[in-house]
């Protein structure tokens, strides 16, 4: 391939939301840390899954990576192009290679709106069409790739189950033809007879498309089964970044290890002789995050060090980072 | 086994009266429960485990609701025919729940202690010392620590897995033998769900009450159950122990289901088996098995009649009118 073979690269992403005080005059009284400091690369084609729980800012790392939100900090390249400071036909053109599928099926589409309305959007923004047989032609051939039957494209979602709803949103993705995909939490809202369906879907439009994603989720044994490489994220820090079998099977963060040992599985026999390492308390608050590592306080290994200095992202080798003054 | 029998269901049926017709949300199940032992309901959205709980306890709302028939004997009595104010000494007190959603199942302008406590003084008796002396035990019971203090914490001053506990420590309060837990950790983070079912195993060890506890999640099946139920439709399509159930799951649902799960712990060796099309709408009373639809393995009679729940092992039902091992009629 004579092209760069990484399509999205992130370094050093910060993203803080200010709290401020005061109602004519405000002033700022502090910050959440959402994101803090994050840097990965996803080459063409591969899937990497960003995991972490509720609060530890997965899903606004994928927003700020495609621009929903202007980052604080750092910078984010897609297919060349600079997100922080695209404009006008630049920043539509990201915007049509960069794209979003949603976590929930029931809010993110219009309910007042046709199926061929919420999938022909992209393409009435981009100007992807010259005549409304085209257009119409355009949302069928969607409708087609996501296993839908295109008599359906005059219904309204209300009219959908909550796996079909989730097939118009990767329709609508896929209108404008993007190169890259955030998926957040696709399937989470979905039964587990269902799950299996669009997880499939995915895969197949990924090896007929070429797309390349960022598969944001809290189901680890869902990301095993979908992700080249797997992201671990902690209260606004990624903590962990190997090659999907590498981390699940070596797991060198004390973060990553307790996340893996927690996950129930669906085998009395094994359930009974694995290991669980509960970990004590709660994720602390991002307002007033913990200083030196971000998990110190919650960590069964931690020592000193841990309180007084941010461990540095280093790769351990094989591509296998993570950030950990005892790893 | 039947000597020590604690609450048996039998052909319980409930149905909803709606503006858009009858829900069918349970549709003749029967099942028993033993003293100290946890059974698992699980299933999918819609498939009535929680109805057929709720139905149990009296906590459907009538009209709408109908139980159409049944019923659950519990102790000699049977639950679905009590007044409420016989119903008022069961529930909470001898068979307890705890709900989905820890965020709305406690009142959020009343103290966790006067919640607590509440239900000590009104089933047990006590007087308010006594009672509250009893609420911190509980917290500490399930892990809370500093309880004397938190007493007169409000719910929102509590984490969603420290508000579950609390949940949990009010349902032990008047020691019930049957506790029944309604999808309690799927509202919470996995390392938290963690520490609830470590906190669930111990307290059955400590407090010895059987459980039911309904899920959708075959993973927490597996640490904790000893029997389970799968229900689809309204319908029990199997039951067995825990063992049997994952090592050889015999109706087609069940076995489609476990093939639909990635695995934590095992590297990618295949794509998902997926089961094509979706749940059946409530609207319509099964006539045959409700799966047959979406089964591999249908042959004409699935569509024309309802498979009984019938032994094809010790302790192993199922409610099929396949043989899927030769794909001929059992």
């Amino acid at each position: 391939m004579s092209q760069d073979p990484v399509l999205v690269q992130v370094t050093g992403l910060v993203k803080h939301f200010p709290i401020t005080r005061g109602i004519l005059i405000q002033h700022r009284v502090g910050a959440v840390q959402a994101v803090d400091d994050i840097s990965f690369a996803i080459p063409h084609g591969e899937t990497l899954g960003l995991v972490g729980e509720s609060g530890c800012g997965k899903t606004t790392a994928g927003r700020v990576v495609l621009g929903l939100y202007p980052a604080t900090a750092g910078s984010i390249s897609i297919d060349g192009h600079n997100v922080r400071t695209a404009k006008g036909a630049e920043l539509m053109s990201i915007r049509r290679k960069a794209q979003m599928i949603f976590q929930d099926p029931y809010a993110s589409l219009n309910p007042r709106w046709t199926v061929s309305a919420i999938v022909g959007e992209p393409l009435r923004v981009h100007k992807l069409y010259k005549t409304q047989v085209e257009r119409t032609e355009r949302v069928k051939d969607l409708m087609g790739l996501v296993g839908l039957s295109s008599r359906l494209v005059n219904r309204f979602p209300h009219e959908f189950s909550g796996g079909q709803r989730q097939r118009i949103g990767i329709a609508r993705a896929l209108a404008s033809d993007p190169l890259f995909i955030v998926c957040d939490e696709p399937i989470s809202a979905l039964d587990v007879s269902i799950q299996a369906q669009v997880v499939n879907l995915l895969e197949d439009l990924q090896e007929r498309l070429g797309l390349t994603y960022l598969f944001i989720a809290h189901d680890l044994s869902m990301v095993r089964h979908i992700c080249n490489r797997v992201a671990v994220m902690y209260l606004g820090v990624i903590v962990e970044l190997a090659e999907r079998n590498e981390l699940y099977e070596t797991p060198q963060h004390p973060y990553t290890r307790s996340l893996l040992s927690s996950v129930p599985v669906p085998d009395p026999k094994s359930a009974r002789l694995r290991k669980r390492q509960v970990l004590e308390g709660d994720v602390p608050s991002p307002i007033n995050p913990p200083g030196g590592c971000r998990f110190h306080t919650r960590c069964p290994v931690a020592v000193e060090r841990c309180s007084l200095e941010r461990p540095v992202w280093r790769d351990l080798g094989g591509e296998h980072w993570v950030a950990c003054h005892l790893a | 086994m039947s000597d020590n029998l604690l609450l048996c269901v039998d052909d319980l049926r409930t149905r909803f009266h709606t503006p858009e017709g009858i829900v069918y949300a349970v549709n003749g199940i029967s099942y028993a429960l033993h003293e100290g032992e946890t059974l698992a309901v699980v299933g999918e959205s819609g498939c009535g485990k929680s109805v057929s709980m709720m139905s149990i306890l009296g906590l459907i709302p009538i009209p709408p609701g109908e139980i159409a028939s049944g019923t659950a004997m519990y102790r000699g009595r049977d639950l679905l025919k009590l007044s409420e104010p016989e119903m008022e000494t069961v529930r909470g007190k001898e068979i307890a729940m705890v709900f989905q959603d820890p965020m709305t199942s406690l009142n959020p302008v009343l103290t966790i202690g006067k919640q607590i406590t509440e239900s000590l003084q009104k089933h047990i008796g006590m007087d308010k010392t006594d009672a509250s002396d009893r609420a911190v035990e509980l917290l500490d019971l399930v892990g809370i620590s500093d309880a004397r203090r938190r007493l007169g914490d409000y719910p929102h001053q509590f984490s969603g897995g420290m508000r579950q506990r609390v949940m949990i420590a009010m349902q032990l309060a008047c020691n019930p033998t049957v506790l029944i837990a309604d999808e309690p950790t799927t509202a919470l983070d996995v390392t938290i769900q963690a520490q609830i079912m470590e906190l669930v195993i111990r307290l059955r060890e400590q407090v010895g009450m059987a459980m039911i506890w309904i899920t959708h999640n075959l993973g927490v099946v597996a640490g904790l159950a000893e029997r389970v139920i799968v229900m689809y439709a309204g319908l029990i399509v199997e039951e067995a122990p825990v063992d049997d159930l994952f090592e050889d799951p015999c109706h087609p649902y069940t076995a489609a289901l476990l093939a639909a799960l990635p695995r934590v712990d095992r590297r990618r060796d295949r794509r998902l088996k997926s089961i094509a099309g979706a749940p059946p709408s409530l609207l319509i009373e099964p006539v045959g098995c409700p799966f047959a639809p979406r089964c591999e393995f249908a042959v004409e009679q699935c569509q024309e009649a309802l498979p009984v729940l019938e032994p094809i092992g010790p302790r192993h039902k199922i409610a099929c009118w396949v043989d899927v091992e030769t794909g001929g009629r059992r």
